[in-house]
């Protein structure tokens, strides 16, 4: 039965995350986009007050990045764990992306020890605040080419190798590693391994300085003769070339959507402010008449938002399918390469639309217009999602369709 | 007659329809017939339970039995329309199109197999004769969706008749139901169309330039409406007119009537839909011709109206879909197999993302035609939800249009492929507004 509204316990979470997103997030959005490389420690009160609720079942957020997984299809249509944490993403981040990345315990590297990890890690590492690294100076979107090098020695794994770009790399109690167990196996040989922050070998050696989402942290790390248990290698450690990437790969299938709420969140920022300040203006957004005899500021607002909610239930159609066991790695792509897009056209449109109030700091806009930008990039960019869906479509593979 | 015998009478048209899916040797073609089965054994179940009530009036919005999830998933009987109309498309229309759209009229013999596929009985209520239990705008979309995707132009002359009887259903009073309805069912509806257009910029259904005055019993029509799909051969049209101090209204009127001046009219694309002007000098018709009667006259009656604007956007918008995914079938083999510079082109990504993007706006206009349609069936408004699906599917339905021919360069300007006629057909999403409504 077709229906795409949000079930009623979604609404009254999109409800409570945009009070936190308004309430905890835009007061405090300011200071620490200028104050770069500080630790936001109101962030530290609301940790604890996800976990309050999430204790008493109500979460906000939806249960945060550990929820997301693929389920096992029924007969029952399900909202559940991925749709939740999306619709709960796009309210914190309406409120500011950059906080939101910087929540304790939703990094990305969770997400992955959700996907691949085996029953006895997830136990083990519950409740531990992980990074993910993959990206190194010479190996962004091409992850196959990554040249850090994992060895097994006796019990432990020796890590080496250099990683860029570790969102909340800093901030997290430990990050995952990708790394290569033999790099003349290509992809297969790829797996991830939790190390702990104050193992010996791993050092953050930079903070980046960035265009947006500068209350997230973005760190550089290097790894020496890294040791860790061989127990930390997440999932197993056989080389399947036939599965291939399949592994890590997953992840990206339950966290690329996420990064779509991410997109819609600051959109609908951007769009509901630039309405309030045109408004004043005398601009009104009717959704009768011909759009070609409305003004030109009118028809921009009213084809941003077409746009925007084709972003949003693109966002909800990956999430759902995800929550209800149907395979959505295309249009987990699709929902991340056309929300993250129209995301950054409409910001930047707004601050244009806007003039000197949307240019200046003393407002919100400009600072959306920038945050927007990484979420075209990191999960993979706009090139990579659209490379996926082209290959899936057209039934290539990646050594044909490069 | 008493009640039971009408509900009776009733009950045996509703079955009489579900039969006639069941039964059609197009169902049989497409090896559906046993889901045709199983849905004639619950609509026989539904129509035993349904007649021990009373017979209900004509729902006006259907009754609410959903889950309240966000929901993608189809009913088993919209899945199994949907796969027998996409065989219809793919195996009967697609290969008639050409010709059709030479031609400026649809094959012969489509009408017959459009109603033997029973889409009007599915807009229908069983208390009216149809084979469904309650009338869904999802469903009606659907059809829409597929039938475009075997050819938008033969799918506007199907449902044109559709939609002139899904407005009677919604919003036609007892006599007109009673006395266009059954007819419409049993015969297949050949000679309806619905005429909101009008031919300058800025159109806008909500304020037709087309007038209606009311003078003593009758009403005065004047105007021109144009895109009228089968123009030469409907005996009925529903037009929309402005009625001083009411707004705009439906007014039946036959052709026959005196002042009603039909032309052909021949346009950019959806020629196979037959398309003529509707000239309306000083055209007398009876009060009674207003849609629902004499409570047309009420200030109120004007939602009903504004209600069929949003689903006429509904209906444009899957017809966007239904061509936009048949460009896109098309061209994925097509530069899987054309080979340039020592490879196909699909290996090259400035081929390969404008087909990813492709699939990226047709998905994005869809989630946007789904939500206004399915928040139609909830009862929910959806003026917004229906203007933006119209705003998305205008801009992007064409892109995939000049990218369609785009992607097959030189190939794509020739009459060979059908990329041209798409291209011609999806300008009119966008200019569209009105005449077709789910």
């Amino acid at each position: 039965m077709i229906y795409l509204e949000l079930p009623k316990n979604l609404r009254v979470l999109a409800n409570q995350a945009h009070q936190i997103g308004k309430n905890v997030f835009r007061p405090i959005s300011q200071k620490y986009d200028e104050a770069e490389h500080d630790y936001p420690k109101e962030l530290d009160m609301l940790a604890a007050l996800l976990d309050g609720l999430d204790a008493g079942g109500g979460r906000p957020d939806g249960g945060g990045v550990a929820g997301l997984k693929q389920k096992r299809g029924g007969d029952e249509v399900n909202n559940g764990a991925n749709m939740a944490t999306c619709v709960g993403l796009t309210e914190l981040c309406w409120g500011d992306v950059g906080l939101a990345l910087s929540i304790p315990r939703q990094g990305l590297g969770n997400a992955a020890i959700s996907a691949v990890a085996s029953a006895e890690q997830k136990k083990r590492f519950e409740g531990l605040w992980a990074a993910m690294a993959i990206t190194e100076p010479g190996a962004g979107s091409d992850s196959a080419n990554i040249r850090t090098t994992a060895r097994l020695d006796g019990d432990e794994w020796v890590l080496n190798g250099e990683k860029i770009y570790v969102t909340a790399g800093s901030r997290a109690d430990a990050v995952v590693v990708w790394a290569t167990l033999d790099r003349n196996l290509g992809r297969a040989a790829i797996k991830s391994f939790v190390v702990p922050h104050g193992t010996p070998g791993m050092e953050v050696v930079r903070l980046d300085r960035k265009l947006g989402i500068r209350a997230s942290d973005t760190a550089s790390i290097t790894l020496i003769d890294c040791r860790i248990p061989k127990e930390n290698l997440l999932g197993n450690e056989d080389i399947d070339t036939k599965e291939g990437f399949g592994g890590v790969m997953q992840t990206f299938d339950n966290t690329r959507p996420t990064v779509a709420a991410m997109a819609v969140g600051v959109a609908r920022a951007a769009l509901d402010h630039a309405r309030e300040l045109l408004s004043k203006e005398g601009i009104e957004v009717r959704y009768r008449g011909s759009i070609h005899s409305k003004s030109a500021v009118e028809a921009e607002l009213i084809r941003m938002e077409a746009e925007w909610e084709a972003g949003r239930l693109l966002m909800l159609k990956a999430s759902w399918m995800a929550d209800n066991g149907i395979p959505n790695s295309m249009e987990a792509s699709m929902s991340k390469a056309k929300a993250a897009r129209v995301a950054n056209e409409i910001t930047l449109r707004c601050v244009e639309l806007c003039g000197g109030e949307g240019y200046s700091q003393r407002g919100l806009l400009e600072k959306w217009a920038r945050d927007s930008k990484i979420l075209d990039i990191f999960e993979g960019t706009q090139q990579i999602q659209l490379l996926i869906i082209a290959r899936r479509l057209l039934g290539k593979r990646s050594a044909e369709l490069r | 007659m008493d009640n039971e015998k009408i509900i009776s009478e009733v009950m045996g048209g509703g079955l009489r329809a579900l039969n006639k899916l069941a039964g059609s040797p197009l169902v049989e073609r497409f090896g559906l017939h046993d889901r045709a089965r199983q849905l004639v054994y619950e609509g026989a179940k539904r129509a035993a339970e349904t007649a021990k009530r009373l017979a209900p009036k004509a729902p006006r919005r259907a009754a609410s039995g959903r889950s309240h999830k966000f929901d993608l998933r189809l009913t088993e009987e919209q899945q199994l329309m949907r796969d027998t109309l996409r065989r219809f498309a793919d195996e009967v229309m697609q290969p008639a199109a050409r010709e059709a759209d030479d031609h400026l009229a649809p094959p012969e013999g489509f009408f017959e197999a459009c109603s033997d596929l029973g889409a009007i009985s599915m807009a229908v209520p069983e208390v009216l004769g149809g084979a469904t239990e309650r009338v869904s705008a999802v469903s009606q979309m659907l059809i829409a969706e597929d039938l475009a995707r075997g050819d938008m132009g033969l799918a506007y002359a199907a449902l044109s008749p559709l939609s002139f009887v899904t407005a009677l259903v919604h919003w036609g009073d007892e006599r007109q139901q009673t006395a266009l309805l059954r007819s419409f069912v049993d015969k297949g509806p050949i000679g309806a169309s619905v005429a909101v257009m009008e031919p300058h910029p800025f159109f806008d259904p909500a304020a037709p330039r087309t007038t209606a005055k009311k003078k003593g019993s009758e009403l005065v029509l004047t105007g021109e409406k144009s895109m009228v799909a089968l123009a030469r051969h409907a005996k009925w049209f529903l037009v929309a007119a402005e009625l001083p101090k009411l707004g705009p209204r439906f007014i039946l009127i036959e052709r026959e009537t005196e002042g009603v001046e039909v032309s052909d009219e021949t346009a950019m694309g959806l020629g196979s839909a037959g398309l003529g002007r509707l000239r309306l000098n000083k055209v007398r018709v009876s009060i009674d011709a207003l849609l629902g009667g004499e409570s047309a006259l009420q200030p109120d009656a004007r939602a009903a109206y504004h209600d069929a604007i949003n689903r006429s956007r509904i209906a444009w918008g899957a017809m966007a879909l239904g061509t936009s995914q048949a460009l896109l079938d098309y061209v994925i083999p097509y530069c899987n197999d054309r080979v340039a510079f020592g490879e196909p082109i699909s290996h090259r990504q400035a081929v390969a993302f404008m087909i990813a993007n492709i699939a990226i706006e047709l998905e994005s206009m869809r989630m946007l035609v789904y939500r206004a349609a399915g928040r139609v069936d909830a009862g929910l408004p959806c003026t917004r939800e229906a203007y933006l699906a119209r705003t998305l599917c205008s801009d992007k339905a064409m892109e995939i249009g000049t990218n369609g021919v785009q992607l097959l360069g030189g190939a794509g300007f020739i009459k060979d492929h059908p990329v041209e006629l798409w291209y011609r057909q999806l300008r009119s999403i966008g200019v569209m507004d009105g005449n077709l409504l789910v």
